[in-house]
């Protein structure tokens, strides 16, 4: 009983870690993208549920509240797919191969995501959509008319300041209006509240335990979507076409792989599975703008120990870094070794870490110890494609 | 291309920022139009007052409630003749959650807008940090936030609750009508960690026990373990007694729920949960558990219905009140009395003299006085959650409590206690006969 207990509690707990760090495996393990707004690509997907969920209990009422989980997943998925997209076609395309330029310009996108949920209303909305239109349309336009480059240039910059202005002051005229439903922000700067459906809430009793049905969830989203990205990178023309570009960049060019669209579409691919993993923890947690930094640092740790590059070595140090964090945290070793008479010294030892804070520390202790031995990680890159 | 794409992200951020500030104004709209009005009147007829708390960073969420209360006292003031014959001037300045911008704002509205006083501070780090400030220049601190006690500066006023008005009543209450077996769970930080040792010197005084503590790291949401550890200790239920803060406390009810410990035998005690935490948790996962505070939105007198509708009034219909914002509330009044029965509002030696024993007879909680030791006497209560997400107060004391600072139940400050207005016995001094 107390070994099933602890097996699915461990599992559970490496679950959460394991989904998290899914989609940073792919854009830092396979792009070497260190993208410190993973934690605010979940905080989007946090908040496409939030909002799926808020749409059902207008639409639907009460009743629509049992459902709307199964729609937030997808929701999630294409809304922070799409954020990431946009992010990697406007930044992070100029910065591949400069691993701490991605690390400054990731960190300030999350600062901006953050504040983003904090004050977007509709005037905001509109007003950035206003400055797309003006400038993405103008320079489209710009491009057929205009040859010489630098006359481009110049017109550019013209255009960029043109409709940041039109777009910033569209933004200051809305938002003086009465009309509060423009300036009423649609999440505000407070946590929001995402109610689990009726059929997540609660759990399966096995003698005196409860598997909660919310973990289980979890724990079945999670084998999901690692078959799936599995599936994908291994068995699909796009992941041959994605291993290729990671493994040799300018070789796959020479044979004719569109590396940019490949680029895009792997960032846009790591940036959905950040919001699934966002889905989920609303399940667990609170939801507010700061959730992601809650989670950022143990991504970046699974996905280090587990080794840059490889899928495998991320699960197995998901399941590794969870479970440990358990047994230490809820003072199972000790448990276990208090029985033996010899082994008692060492009970206490196990003792003294068995409360959360210190279940902590004893993990990164032995992660900073591990990666001594084995600084690359679990399964560390193969050959010359370390190098590169 | 690279410009026009550098350009959208500097753009984005210009607009956030911008939406930000708008956000602000938004919030505060009633007020600006009261602040415009009072400090085109002169600085010769306003009395300028400091509002030092974080309106951006993690506390913003929490602490821009209390500006909002304090500009509504200020606010009703101002309408009603103003202190002493001239209207308050609020100049409000933002510590950013970041504790030493609150000690550099402190100096900055002391020496360069020259406030008659400060209202400020929510953590017990930021008032920690500023508290030096304070202390140098002789100057005054109002403090709203119920806290760990252990302190009693000559220079800060505390109209939150000291522990033996809300967290020993809560240990009592818990003791008497929920079970003797307790586990104490808290977020690292000084505040729990403070807390539980008075618990656990109580529990033992009063026949309780201690089956475990156990303290998780700010904003972790991995609360698991602890689960497992409250089911072994407790595996016929308990009380729980919670001193977590933050994120941490929407995992540990939304978990604790899941892994079936609900409220019939698995009682949790919050000290950190008011009316709004519960809103953003959701009540359906804290429906039955308690918190005990001194005041509850759902307090019955007509003053607090006033009060709430007033507060409604001036920021919207879905808005929540809850303890610290009355606190808030209370300590402009409370201000107002002493500045008014000191006859001055810059000599703040007079003001401090002056403040001892002013009572508020009507505040939305009932009588709040402001004792010789710097904090407030108030009643106390205990509310369990009802299902919509207010409180339902199933006890309370029948007269107000009288604050200690220095705690009995800590060995080290046991006897002692303080008094500012006798020049003698001063911060803390040991009482005769123990």
């Amino acid at each position: 009983m107390l070994l099933l207990q602890s097996v699915f509690n461990g599992i559970s707990v490496s679950s959460v870690l394991l989904i998290a760090a899914l989609g940073l495996a792919i854009i830092f393990g396979l792009m070497g993208v260190i993208n410190l707004a993973h934690g605010e690509f979940i905080m989007l997907g946090a908040y496409a549920t939030f909002a799926v969920q808020s749409g059902f209990k207008a639409v639907l009422g009460e009743s629509g509240l049992s459902l709307y989980i199964i729609f937030a997943l997808p929701v999630a998925f294409i809304v922070t797919a799409l954020v990431g997209l946009a992010l990697e076609r406007s930044v992070i395309r100029f910065l591949y191969g400069r691993p701490l330029d991605t690390l400054l310009a990731t960190w300030g996108f999350s600062l901006i995501l953050r504040q983003f949920v904090r004050s977007v209303d509709w005037s905001l909305f509109i007003g950035i959509a206003v400055f797309c239109l003006l400038f993405f349309g103008g320079l489209a336009i710009l491009r057929r008319r205009l040859d010489g480059q630098q006359t481009r240039k110049g017109a550019n910059t013209i255009l960029l300041l043109l409709s940041l202005g039109i777009a910033i002051v569209t933004r200051v005229l809305l938002g003086q209006t009465d009309a509060t439903a423009l300036t009423k922000p649609w999440f505000s700067a407070r946590n929001v509240d995402v109610t689990a459906p009726n059929w997540l809430q609660g759990g399966v009793p096995i003698g005196s335990f409860q598997f909660p049905f919310a973990r289980l969830f979890i724990i079945a989203l999670t084998i999901v979507c690692v078959v799936a990205t599995y599936w994908f990178l291994q068995r699909s023309r796009w992941g041959l076409r994605i291993r290729a570009v990671t493994q040799n960049r300018s070789m796959s060019a020479c044979l004719g792989i569109p590396t940019r669209k490949v680029d895009a579409l792997t960032f846009a691919l790591g940036s959905g599975l950040a919001g699934i993993a966002g889905c989920a923890i609303t399940l667990l947690g609170s939801v507010g703008p700061n959730i992601g930094q809650n989670y950022i640092v143990d991504t970046f740790m699974v996905v280090v120990v587990g080794g840059v590059g490889n899928l495998v070595g991320t699960i197995v140090a998901a399941l590794a870094i969870g479970t440990l964090t358990y047994l230490i945290g809820s003072g199972m070793f000790a448990l276990l070794l208090t029985p033996v008479e010899a082994l008692n010294p060492l009970a206490d030892f196990f003792t003294f870490f068995a409360t959360t804070s210190m279940a902590k520390v004893m993990v990164f202790a032995l992660i900073i110890a591990f990666l001594q031995f084995r600084p690359s990680g679990i399964f560390p890159p193969k050959g010359r494609t370390a190098e590169s | 291309m690279l410009y026009g794409s550098a350009g959208l992200g500097t753009s984005l951020l210009l607009k956030a920022c911008a939406g930000n500030e708008s956000a602000n104004t938004a919030q505060s709209q009633g007020n600006s139009q009261t602040q415009q009005a009072a400090s085109s009147s002169g600085s010769g007829d306003t009395i300028k007052v400091g509002i030092l708390h974080s309106l951006t960073g993690t506390m913003a969420i929490s602490e821009t409630t209390l500006v909002d209360a304090e500009k509504l006292a200020i606010k009703q003031i101002n309408e009603a003749g103003g202190v002493l014959g001239k209207q308050i001037e609020p100049i409000v300045e933002d510590g950013a959650s970041d504790w030493p911008t609150f000690a550099e704002k402190a100096s900055k509205l002391i020496e360069q807008n020259n406030v008659a006083t400060v209202f400020g501070c929510w953590t017990s780090a930021s008032r920690k940090a500023v508290l030096p400030v304070f202390e140098s220049k002789n100057h005054m601190l109002w403090y709203p936030v119920q806290y760990e006690g252990q302190e009693c500066s000559k220079n800060v006023f505390y109209t939150g609750a000291a522990p033996n008005q809300q967290i020993q009543p809560a240990v009592n209450w818990m003791l008497e009508n929920e079970g003797k077996q307790f586990y104490l769970i808290g977020s690292d930080y000084v505040f729990p960690r403070t807390a539980n040792t008075i618990v656990k010197q109580q529990l033992q005084a009063k026949g309780g026990e201690v089956v475990g503590e156990d303290y998780i790291p700010l904003g972790s949401t991995e609360v698991t373990p602890l689960i497992t550890k409250i089911r072994a200790a407790l595996p016929n239920g308990g009380v729980i007694f919670n001193t977590l803060n933050g994120d941490s406390n929407a995992a540990f009810f939304k978990q604790l729920q899941g892994a079936g410990l609900g409220p019939d035998k698995y009682p949790v005690m919050s000290s950190s949960i008011a009316e709004v935490e519960v809103k953003q948790i959701g009540a359906e996962y804290l429906q039955g558990h308690y918190a005990a505070w001194n005041y509850f939105m759902t307090v019955d007198n007509p003053k607090n219905q006033q009060w709430v509708d007033a507060f409604k009034a001036e920021y919207g219909e879905d808005r929540l009140t809850n303890d610290p914002m009355e606190s808030a509330y209370n300590m402009v009044y409370l201000w107002k009395q002493s500045a008014e029965k000191a006859g001055i509002a810059e000599n703040l030696e007079k003001v401090r003299s002056a403040a001892y024993g002013q009572t508020l007879q009507k505040a939305p909680q009932g009588k709040v006085t402001m004792n010789p030791n710097h904090h407030a006497s108030q009643l106390v209560r205990i509310g369990r959650v009802r299902e919509d997400g207010l409180f339902e107060i199933v006890n309370a004391t029948d007269s107000t409590v009288e604050p200690e600072p220095w705690n009995e139940f800590v060995p080290a400050t046991q006897g002692y206690a303080c008094n500012w207005s006798d020049s003698n016995k001063g911060e803390k001094y040991k009482v005769k006969g123990t």
